[in-house]
């Protein structure tokens, strides 16, 4: 069988990167890749003699496997939003592939920056390579403008792997979002590529040609320009439903909450992404909204407080980028607390510092900042609590 | 029925191979062993040398650090060999049986009108009192101790366990005498805990001079240290004592015959025992005398105890002293194509992974393959889910890895066991081995500490 002829094949090579073999530099390289096509007869020595059959590659496969109906969203809204902008009726397909063929690009270049990285790094250490990186670098494209050049994309990723995570240890040991601090490098390296109304809608920032009047400015940016009507391109006003579904500019995967809710249901339901975290950002982002709406005085405060949850990078941030296990808050009440503070937060910049309209990726990054501390407090809580009973048992 | 400590926290693993309740006698084998290894950081100090002559009840070696604590030989017959391991330590003392059963005597009498001092002294003697163990630690208890109570757990909720209900059948006196004995060792009550899911053996039902406290959850609600937990949390400088509900009966015996019985009931089980039943046996018997032409194939890891804490032997291994369980799995040295994308019908996991999610009452046949590499922490949810304490496990085990014994006691170790935190190894994504990375921190701080 084709099977047991690969595995034979393995087999045989495998002798060459073993200690003394002559690619013995290769040998995590090797591994990745043995690894990703079978998983290692190797049984459990210590401890419990079975095993939860759950493991990193699978679990991070299944991350990845929720971004799929924003991917796709995203896809085809990039082919929807540059068509529309030209004025142009396409078909379905037609605005698909256009965008597929927009977007392909940067997750290509993204993943090879990103595991290109982390192989060599893994190979210094002498480590099994890491599977992190397989969330992250779908993660990356889709928090990017479709406009942003390809060696932006590939110079960020090479940050947010190395100074974001590498030098920390890698992957488990990190503390800022490795994905969010890609995004930061470029947000502050080039905003004009990051921000603005000409980067949102594929081609724009090259200067094609529209139709009269267009313009490509997200709801935020507007909202931050104080006008009281949130408009598409043409002018003409945006629907709640607009919103949610995500037919509105943005980067590639943030647009529609439909497709980012799929997302959320699917991790919480396989146990992989922490609802407490989930639920917390959108109550903290709600009750920010409504207190700042019961103040009201411009369009961003008057901006209804359901709107700040689906416009933006609000929703995506709250379902992909918090639940990251290893930026959050570790502990089960610190998770409510880290959550509800993003929400907060992520509303709070939206409104009060116009000068960066997507509050989400600053809260997120100020709170992995954090999270440790709130973890400290939860802890020492719990350490109180233990000390106490033994004092009043003595 | 008094108030049910109810538990939600915890994780029922399913496996195929559950013993049928049937007894059976098996046969005597050729030789049983006492192991060291069988009792948690003991050093043990040699007295019968091969080919010295020993009856049921003989000392074979005692605690090099504790002299008084003795442990005997469950048959009459011939020290056949010493077995040792690297650096020489001490496997197992191995005695070839002549069948006779020629027996040490011990004191005899009713233990409510001995007093501590006699008790200890006949504990001591016979050598029933490595079946004590304390908290913290999990090692044998030490005559000196001022335990603040003795806990026992009357079941078993780990994968596979035996009925208690089955095995104490028939019990009642014994476990009474045992229970008096105790009795008078602590000035704390004994607790009994029970399960509230099923009536209760007689034994349980009718003892007297015990708390009984009734648990209902999934495992590891039958764990001692879980039930300690929900009681009466250990602290800083206490010491609490625990016993299995056999080594209570085999005390009890003791104390209404003089003599040392070591017979014990093992259960047989697992996926790959062709009949997976009860046996009656004496402690340390040769796993071969159960397994022989009983088992589905040769490619298997037999195990002293259950799949979660017990220990690997092999077919030549002898069962473990306080064991009641033998478990046969198979081994699972096999590579799989694309294992981590795979619906995985027949794959086992806490969470929803696998598609096997669909069928929650499905009987599983789990291997050993380790399913993946270690890794570093990423997921921090996992072991909150299955350990039913007020205790933050991973941080813990972290404080263990960076070798910070303040913080280690500050977060709770002495309130744990290598069996308290077997499910969060068991579910743990990044494959740590957390039982043995709990050990290392319990015995960094026992040597801090004595």
């Amino acid at each position: 069988m084709l099977v047991n002829a690969l595995r034979r094949y393995i087999d045989k090579i495998k002798p060459n990167v073993e200690k003394g073999g002559k690619f013995h530099f290769l040998k995590s390289t090797f591994e990745g890749f043995e690894t990703f096509l079978f998983v290692p007869n190797t049984v459990t020595t210590s401890g419990a003699h079975i095993r939860d059959a759950n493991d990193m590659k699978r679990a991070m496969i299944l991350v990845v496997m929720a971004m799929i109906p924003a991917l796709l969203f995203g896809m085809w809204n990039t082919g929807y939003q540059h068509f529309f902008a030209q004025g142009i009726e396409a078909g379905f397909w037609e605005t698909f592939w256009f965008g597929f063929l927009r977007v392909f690009p940067i997750i290509v270049v993204s993943y090879v920056t990103g595991l290109g990285i982390e192989f060599v790094f893994a190979q210094i250490r002498g480590h099994e390579i890491n599977e992190g990186f397989l969330v992250s670098g779908m993660l990356i494209p889709l928090v990017m403008p479709v406009d942003v050049p390809l060696w932006m994309v590939a110079v960020a990723t090479a940050f947010a792997v190395i100074i974001g995570k590498e030098v920390f240890g890698g992957s488990g040991m990190n503390i800022l979002n490795p994905a969010l601090t890609a995004r930061a490098f470029l947000f502050f390296a080039y905003p004009t590529w990051m921000s603005g109304d000409k980067v949102w809608v594929a081609g724009l920032a090259n200067g094609m040609e529209t139709v009269d009047g267009y313009s490509g400015a997200t709801i935020l940016g507007q909202a931050a320009q104080n006008k009281d009507t949130l408009v598409n391109g043409l002018g003409e006003p945006y629907s709640a439903w607009d919103m949610f579904l995500g037919t509105i500019p943005g980067s590639i995967g943030e647009t529609s909450t439909i497709a980012i809710l799929l997302g959320a249901i699917f991790l919480i339901f396989v146990g992989v992404g922490s609802w407490k975290v989930i639920l917390s950002v959108f109550a903290g982002g709600a009750a920010m909204g409504l207190l700042l709406n019961a103040f009201g005085g411009n369009a961003l405060l008057d901006m209804p407080f359901w709107q700040h949850l689906i416009v933006g990078g609000f929703a995506f941030g709250a379902v992909f980028m918090a639940t990251d296990p290893v930026s959050a808050a570790q502990t089960e009440k610190g998770k409510w607390i880290y959550g509800f503070l993003i929400g907060i937060l992520a509303v709070l910049i939206r409104v009060f510092n116009p000068g960066y309209p997507e509050g989400m990726m600053l809260a997120i990054l100020l709170m992995n900042v954090f999270a440790p501390l709130i973890d400290h407090y939860v802890l020492e809580a719990n350490i109180r609590k233990r000390l106490k009973r033994a004092k009043v048992q003595a | 029925m008094s108030e049910v400590i109810k538990i939600r926290r915890g994780l029922d693993i399913k496996l195929k191979g559950k013993a049928d309740k049937i007894f059976i006698k098996a046969p005597r084998s050729k030789t049983y062993s006492v192991k060291p290894v069988d009792f948690q950081s003991l050093t043990p100090k040699i007295v019968a040398k091969p080919c010295v002559e020993v009856k049921v009840g003989s000392t074979l070696f005692y605690d090099k650090y504790h002299p008084e604590i003795k442990y005997v030989s469950p048959v009459s017959g011939i020290v056949q060999k010493i077995v040792r391991g690297d650096r020489r330590r001490i496997i197992a003392i191995v005695v070839e049986d002549d069948g006779k059963d020629t027996a040490e005597t011990f004191k005899k009498g009713d233990p409510t009108k001995m007093s501590r001092e006699e008790i200890v002294e006949n504990l001591l003697e016979s050598g029933l009192w490595p079946m004590i163990k304390k908290r913290p630690y999990g090692v044998v208890a030490s005559p000196t101790d001022k335990p603040k109570g003795i806990f026992i757990s009357g079941f078993d909720s780990s994968p596979l366990a035996p009925d208690y209900d089955y095995i104490m059948k028939d019990t009642e006196k014994e476990f009474q005498a045992g229970i008096d004995a105790l009795a008078r060792l602590t000035e704390g009550k004994i607790h009994l805990g029970l399960d509230a899911s099923y009536p209760a053996a007689k034994s349980y039902e009718i003892a007297k001079n015990v708390e009984r406290h009734y648990f209902k959850g999934p495992h590891p609600v039958g764990n001692v240290g879980i039930q300690i937990h929900k009681l009466s949390p250990m602290n800083k400088g206490e010491i609490a004592w625990t016993i299995k509900p056999l080594d209570v009966v085999t005390i009890g015996r003791l104390f209404m015959t003089g003599k040392y019985d070591p017979s014990t009931i093992v259960s047989l089980c697992g996926s790959e025992v062709v009949k997976p039943v009860y046996y009656k046996l004496i402690r340390g018997a040769e796993v071969e005398t159960i397994v022989r032409d009983n088992l589905k194939q040769e490619n298997v890891r037999m195990i002293s105890g259950n799949v979660l804490t017990g220990r690997k032997i092999s077919m030549e291994g002898h069962i473990g002293y306080s064991d009641t369980q033998v478990t046969v799995i198979p081994e699972g040295d096999y590579y799989e194509m694309f294992g981590w994308i795979t619906p995985g019908l027949k794959k086992f996991s806490m969470s929803r992974s696998f598609l096997s999610w669909l069928m929650p009452n499905k009987e599983y046949k789990l291997d050993t393959n380790l399913h993946g590499g270690e890794r570093a922490y990423v997921f921090t949810h996992e072991y909150n889910k299955v350990l039913p304490m007020d205790i933050h496990a991973v941080a813990l085990i972290k404080s263990i890895l960076v070798e910070d014994i303040d913080k280690m006691e500050q977060l709770g170790i002495y309130e744990v066991i290598e069996e308290d935190l077997a499910l969060c190894e068991f579910v743990c994504t990044s494959k740590t081995p957390v039982q043995k990375i709990l050990r290392d921190g319990l015995t960094m701080l026992r040597k801090e500490l004595e």
